[in-house]
């Protein structure tokens, strides 16, 4: 084992972090704005609107990632109506294919941890809620949905944890990322071991950072007073907020 | 499909070999896990809670690479001469050391579930601890655990597919290679998900049932 190797390459792959946080970020914000409105439609006690949704969570849930990625990237093309559109200037390039199935995938996981949380709301909030008034839009925007966030939060937390990782599939589609790098970089040193271990300390650096920051989320969303002792700078936060 | 039928059938006996192996490898780590983080010794704890951490914060196709290439590498240093370890193997340790990761957090979780009061009681008639581990902790351990290893069972079986990236003859290999060759991928990897959507389905199915029978009141 070669320390001097491991910076070396943790060097060179810090390049493709910026790669990584970018397909990371824009699926995860894609498929959380996919997933508010079908949550409710999942939650919803109707059957003609928690099916459609449940059938989708359901297959994309059920098959692994990488199948979904393949079946765009390669699948797509097949597609009449792709090719000949400008949907083809999109998903010729890898990076949209990518991203694409990412944010599916992400959108189908926080769809079910969004229900839960939709689900737990207790009924009298709905009820006090349509009571004073409130249009049925503003109550699941103003009062189920922050309520329903903060209860699933830790899931949420895993997800995005989870979706960090799986943005490594990006390197099985000619993508540069981290792992993309690593590849590329152990078929030129033949140093496996240092590479991937250097890899792998980066994305730990980043799950670690990730799973920090949701700390921090929630322990500002419990409304508990903060620790001064340990965290000075997020009172001085809340208070600038 | 051109013959790719019994391609994709040995296939579905190959995935769901190197699935079922690495989990029963990984239960048995996940036990140790559990016990090593719930140990009175502050080293073992460590250990274990080191070993979490870093898998679980790590992605998986980058350990099945780790082993895989790292494998080749250490064996051909050793051997002397080019030697190539073989993906299904490769695949078995890396998603055992994956599924033990997360199965020494669900044990742990299952097993501090547990009243104290239970370890006190079985200990107070007689049992020794070995006694008390097997007939009362683990029993009561395996019904709060189910739902979560059911959930880490699916993953594993979707995280199969990324050994194919380094040569596993799988469901996913099958398709890749039949799409290449026929130049058809849709037809192919629409054939793969619906392979992985029926073991996915067969195996809510099954841990359904032991649910049930598991939560039926024994007395």
């Amino acid at each position: 084992m070669d320390i001097a190797l491991i910076t070396e390459s943790i060097e060179t792959l810090l390049g493709g972090v910026v790669l990584t946080l970018e397909l990371t970020i824009l699926s995860l914000l894609i498929g959380f704005g996919l997933s508010v409105p079908l949550a409710f439609m999942r939650a919803s006690r109707s059957q003609w609107l928690s099916m459609p949704v449940l059938a989708y969570t359901y297959v994309f849930r059920g098959t692994p990632l990488l199948v979904q990625l393949f079946l765009i990237y390669y699948g797509l093309s097949q597609l009449a109506f792709v090719r000949e559109s400008f949907l083809w200037l999109l998903f010729r390039d890898p990076f949209y294919c990518a991203l694409l199935a990412f944010s599916l995938n992400s959108a189908a996981y926080t769809i079910e941890v969004f229900r839960g949380g939709i689900q737990s709301v207790p009924p009298g909030l709905v009820e006090a809620a349509q009571a004073i008034g409130l249009s049925p839009t503003k109550i699941r925007l103003r009062i189920v949905f922050p309520l329903a966030f903060r209860t699933v939060l830790p899931s949420y937390a895993n997800e995005v944890v989870g979706m960090i990782k799986a943005s490594s599939l990006a390197s099985t589609v000619t993508l540069l990322e981290i792992t993309g790098l690593a590849r590329k970089l152990v078929s030129e040193t033949f140093a496996p071991y240092e590479v991937f271990i250097a890899a792998g300390a980066i994305y730990l650096g980043l799950t670690f950072l990730a799973s920090r920051l949701f700390n921090l989320i929630e322990l500002h969303l419990s409304g508990a007073p903060p620790d001064k002792a340990r965290f000075p700078w997020l009172l001085k936060l809340r208070q600038a907020l | 499909m051109g013959g790719f039928e019994e391609q994709f059938l040995r296939g579905l006996e190959t995935t769901v070999l190197v699935a079922a192996i690495s989990g029963a490898f990984g239960m048995l780590v996940g036990l140790a896990g559990a016990a090593a983080k719930l140990s009175r010794f502050r080293a073992l704890r460590m250990v274990a809670d080191a070993y979490t951490t870093i898998v679980r914060g790590v992605p998986e196709l980058l350990v099945i690479l780790l082993v895989y290439f790292g494998g080749t590498a250490a064996l051909t240093a050793l051997v002397g001469s080019y030697v190539e370890v073989s993906a299904l193997w490769a695949g078995v340790f890396s998603l055992t050391v994956v599924f033990g990761a997360y199965a020494t957090e669900i044990f742990r979780g299952a097993i501090q579930a547990i009243p104290r009061g239970q370890t006190e009681a079985a200990l107070s008639i007689g049992l020794a601890p070995w006694q008390t581990w097997l007939l009362v902790i683990l029993p009561q351990m395996a019904r709060i655990a189910l739902p979560a290893l059911c959930n880490l069972w699916i993953s594993l079986l979707k995280d199969t597919s990324l050994i194919s990236i380094v040569g596993l003859s799988d469901i996913m290999r099958v398709a890749v290679v039949g799409a290449g060759s026929m130049r058809d991928p849709l037809t192919f990897y629409l054939a793969a998900s619906a392979l992985y959507l029926m073991l996915t389905s067969f195996s809510l199915l099954t841990f359904r049932l032991v649910e049930r029978r598991m939560l039926a009141p024994v007395h």
